[in-house]
């Protein structure tokens, strides 16, 4: 009898034990790859291991941090979001043009471009959501059309120019170093992912996130409403892109119609990289995290070794692909563990 | 690994009438900490009908794959037609003689009836596809296994059995010597499986041996001289059929005896009407469906596959549009639009489609039982995992879900306990009338008594059940009212007291045969 109830807790601790370890992998292998990359680095480059090159980093990650945020929501309902580059300059157009606007005290012109910026981003987010759901049109497509829709309008809106002369209150904010090494608009991105994992993590909503992206019929047919939380998951998206715009606007001072360029293909690989599943339903936004770091750490970290600009994407390019790879490998390990579960 | 491979003795190598066309040598087959196969040994003899059963677990489906070439055996050895057989590939064991006509649906959607008939060997002139070639040579095909269906249609649009049928066919356009089939019947109607016991026939006459996996015991006499039984991954016994009967084989299969199939209280008082569906039209042209259910009724939905049993449901339920209909719950007229509609005024659907409709798969088993209610595990929006938690493990006691854990993903389990995370979601959300769509299709015995028996209790406690199965003897011993479908009308009420197979089946072919005749 009590042999039983020995087998039986050490059973118990051991799912616990199991469980841990299949939360944690997701972000543990990425983790570990981020950690040996950089160690790399610090060996073999010069001035890498410097806290003037991490802070570097920082600065340089902050804006995709955040776009990719949001795109791990769109991305985990099994959709993906193009337009969050373009989006991104159309908020910092409107941004900066409110900011630069005479006719306003700095401290209101300051909110009324935050509230402006994030308040444009969600509605190109929900537009995109809406379109969507509405008509059942792949959301390739429609971000696609707001790719180009956003990016006209930014220029239409900015004269096709690009607006300078911020306040300098606003400057200064964005010069902020915290600890030494960490940039005001970093700590801004690291409060973007923790909100972020919270929601995931936390809520009712993220658990729809998830459900959604592994079986939506069957979502539906449980009595609930997709459409309804695919469109928040692209409001999301837009919100993150207008607070990357803010966060543009911080670092370099600017509102530029021709801004975000290419940085939703950025994004994508920064929550591909963070193991985040492109048909859904299985992923991480601390994975996203992790992902953008590799990113830039390896952009970095190839630039001081004297690489040539020329070589730099064709390592990032494998570096996706080797990701990707990757990732099904340790599915392959963790549904053997899982099978290992289930026999015990 | 594998044991000691016997030299081959000369005897052995020479095809003969008398040798067996498959032999298994002491086959094992282990997964990451689960033994699948354990000392399997039997023969099959040629051009005989070889019936291979066991529960959901036995170790059919592993030792299908390893004779289809997708896995591969740990130790022992298998031969076939008298030479060594290690395929690596299910390629391979085609071009050796063997097909395996697999129970999940292997078709391209996308693509015509023909060219998944002749996917493999495509019929080409200079490079080219000859589609007049592949279409008649499908055309043919089709004709062999009954399938009235345009060659150029494309697969998607076919039903479920109508795909099976292809399946078969795809299985009958190559010489095989060894035809496995793994429940090919669980879709058919009663008329599509005699026709299909008729192509066994005759390929039985030209000598090809079948390997057949069913669990509708009734139907193996039809098709297997020899039975094998597995039973936790080990061979129990391997003896001719004749002599055997259904208890017998049930009792081998599960080691225990199952008694009677309908633990179902008749005698329990009905309560007054609880749903009442009205003129319900799928589409305008369609015939008005009328019926009702009341509290504490089990009502059974026959009829043939196809015979628009599942649309009815699914259009009852909102999750397919309607054309016209009243539904009336308790008396209140309401408006079901949607899933949301329906499981607002206490519906639920459990549907034909567990793993592509019904469950959350790479999702822990309590993630899917509150997928329904997450309102009752959250506070203002956050989820309170000890709740979530504790209510899981709840149901998992209550329905008997066999899982180590509450949190393993539904992926990992046995259909029967698939079926009962869909079951204990339904029960979370506290629903009034349940609607079950083919429950007990692909489920062991052992799994399907729990589940009458929860039916059972479930009427008991006064909730209205519907359930739509292809199984009448199931419907039978369940129901207190079975309602005929036929080509998409209700063509008969039958009370308990009257239920006859015979009267059922020559309503459900009612509408049919009349349209036939005109």
């Amino acid at each position: 009898m009590s042999e039983q109830v020995e087998r039986a807790t050490e059973r118990k601790a051991r799912v616990k034990w199991d469980n841990l370890l299949r939360i944690s992998m997701r972000e543990a292998g990425v983790t570990v790859a981020l950690v040996l990359i950089v160690l790399f680095f610090c060996v073999t480059a010069p001035y890498f291991a410097t806290s003037g090159n991490f802070l570097k980093i920082f600065v340089q990650i902050a804006i995709n941090t955040v776009l990719a945020a949001g795109m791990t929501f769109v991305i985990l309902t099994g959709g993906i979001d193009l337009s969050v580059g373009s989006v991104l300059a159309l908020c910092t157009v409107v941004g900066a043009t409110i900011m630069t606007d005479e006719r306003l005290a700095p401290g209101t012109s300051i909110a009324l471009a935050f509230a402006a910026c994030l308040g444009t981003g969600a509605i190109c987010g929900a537009i995109n959501g809406w379109v969507c759901e509405r008509w059942k049109l792949p959301s390739f497509i429609v971000t696609l059309g707001m790719l180009n829709i956003a990016s006209g309008l930014a220029r239409v809106v900015s004269n096709n120019s690009t607006i300078t002369g911020l306040p300098q209150p606003f400057v200064d904010f964005g010069n902020m170093i915290f600890f030494g090494v960490f940039p005001s608009i970093f700590v801004i991105a690291l409060g973007v992912v923790l909100i972020g994992w919270f929601i995931l993590r936390f809520t009712v909503f993220g658990r729809f996130i998830f459900a959604i992206g592994t079986n939506e019929e069957a979502v539906r047919l449980s009595g609930h409403n997709p459409s309804a939380i695919k469109i928040a998951a692209f409001t999301i998206s837009g919100l993150t892109a207008g607070t990357a715009a803010m966060v543009y606007l911080l670092r370099l001072n600017v509102g530029s119609p021709i801004a975000g360029i290419g940085y939703e293909l950025n994004a994508i690989a920064a929550v591909i990289i963070g193991g985040t599943s492109l048909s859904g339903g299985k992923g991480s936004i601390i994975g996203t995290l992790v992902g953008a770091c590799i990113l830039q750490v390896l952009s970095t970290g190839l630039q001081l070794l004297g690489a040539e600009d020329n070589v730099k994407p064709i390592v990032i390019g494998a570096v996706i692909v080797l990701a990707v790879i990757l990732d099904t490998y340790r599915n392959k390990f963790l549904r053997a563990m899982e099978s290992r579960r289930s026999d015990g | 690994m594998h044991g000691d491979e016997p030299s081959r003795p000369r005897a052995e190598t020479i095809a003969n009438a008398e040798s067996p066309i498959l032999k298994l040598q002491s086959v094992g087959k282990r997964f990451p900490g689960v033994v699948a196969l354990r000392d399997v040994s039997f023969e099959v003899a040629r051009g005989s009908g070889h019936v291979l059963l066991g529960e959901n677990g036995a170790g059919k489906s592993t030792l299908i794959n390893l004779l289809g070439g997708v896995l591969q055996p740990d130790d022992g050895s298998i031969w076939f037609d008298g030479a060594p057989y290690r395929p690596t590939s299910p390629l391979e064991a085609i071009r050796a003689g063997i097909r395996v006509v697999h129970q999940e649906l292997h078709l391209l959607s996308n693509l015509s009836v023909a060219e998944n008939l002749l996917f493999e060997q495509l019929p080409s002139r200079r490079g080219l596809v000859s589609f007049r070639d592949m279409n008649r040579r499908a055309a043919e095909l089709l004709a062999e296994v009954g399938l009235d269906v345009s060659p150029t249609m494309e697969v998607g649009r076919l039903g479920v059995a109508q795909m099976q049928l292809v399946e078969i066919a795809k299985a009958l356009c190559h010489e095989s010597k060894l035809l496995v089939l793994d429940e090919p019947t669980a879709t058919l109607t009663v008329r599509e499986v005699d026709r299909l016991f008729e192509i066994l026939h005759r390929l039985k006459a030209k000598g090809v041996t079948t390997l057949y996996i069913s669990h509708r015991l009734e139907e193996i006499y039809e098709v297997g001289d020899q039975v094998t039984v597995l039973r936790d991954g080990a061979h129990v016994t391997t003896r001719a059929l004749a002599g055997l009967d259904i208890p017998d084989i049930v009792k081998l299969m599960v080691g225990r005896t199952i008694t009677g199939q309908a633990p179902i209280d008749m005698d329990a008082p009905i309560g007054d009407e609880a749903l009442d569906v009205t003129d319900l039209k799928l589409t305008d042209e369609s015939p008005a469906i009328s019926f009702s259910l009341r509290k504490g009724e089990i009502v059974g939905i026959a009829g043939l596959v196809g015979s628009g049993r599942t649309e009815m449901v699914r259009a009852l339920f909102g999750a397919d549009p309607k054309a016209a209909g009243t539904i009336r719950i308790d008396g209140q007229e309401v408006d079901i639009a949607s899933p949301k509609d329906a499981v607002a005024h206490g519906l639920c659907l459990a549907t034909e489609d567990r793993k592509g409709q019904g469950l959350l798969l790479e999702m822990s088993c309590a993630e899917n039982m509150t997928i329904t209610d997450l309102l009752r595990v959250s506070w203002r929006g956050l989820l309170q995992r000890k709740q979530e938690n504790d209510n899981a493990q709840r149901l998992v006691r209550e329905l008997r879900v066999k899982t180590p854990s509450i949190h393993q993903a539904v992926r990992t389990f046995s259909g029967g306990n698939q079926q009962k995370v869909v079951i204990a979601k339904w029960l979370f959300r506290g629903p009034k009338t349940l609607i079950f769509d083919e429950p007990t299709r692909g489920i062991d015995v052992g799994a399907k008594a729990e589940i009458y028996e929860l039916l059972g209790k479930l009427a008991l406690e006064g909730k209205s059940i519907l359930v739509v199965s292809s199984d009448l003897p199931e419907l039978m011993a369940i129901c207190h009212r079975i309602l005929v479908f036929s080509n998409g009308r209700i063509t008969g009420e039958v009370p308990r007291a009257e239920f006859d197979e015979h009267r059922i089946l020559s309503l459900a072919y009612q509408e049919y045969s009349r349209v036939r005749a005109s």
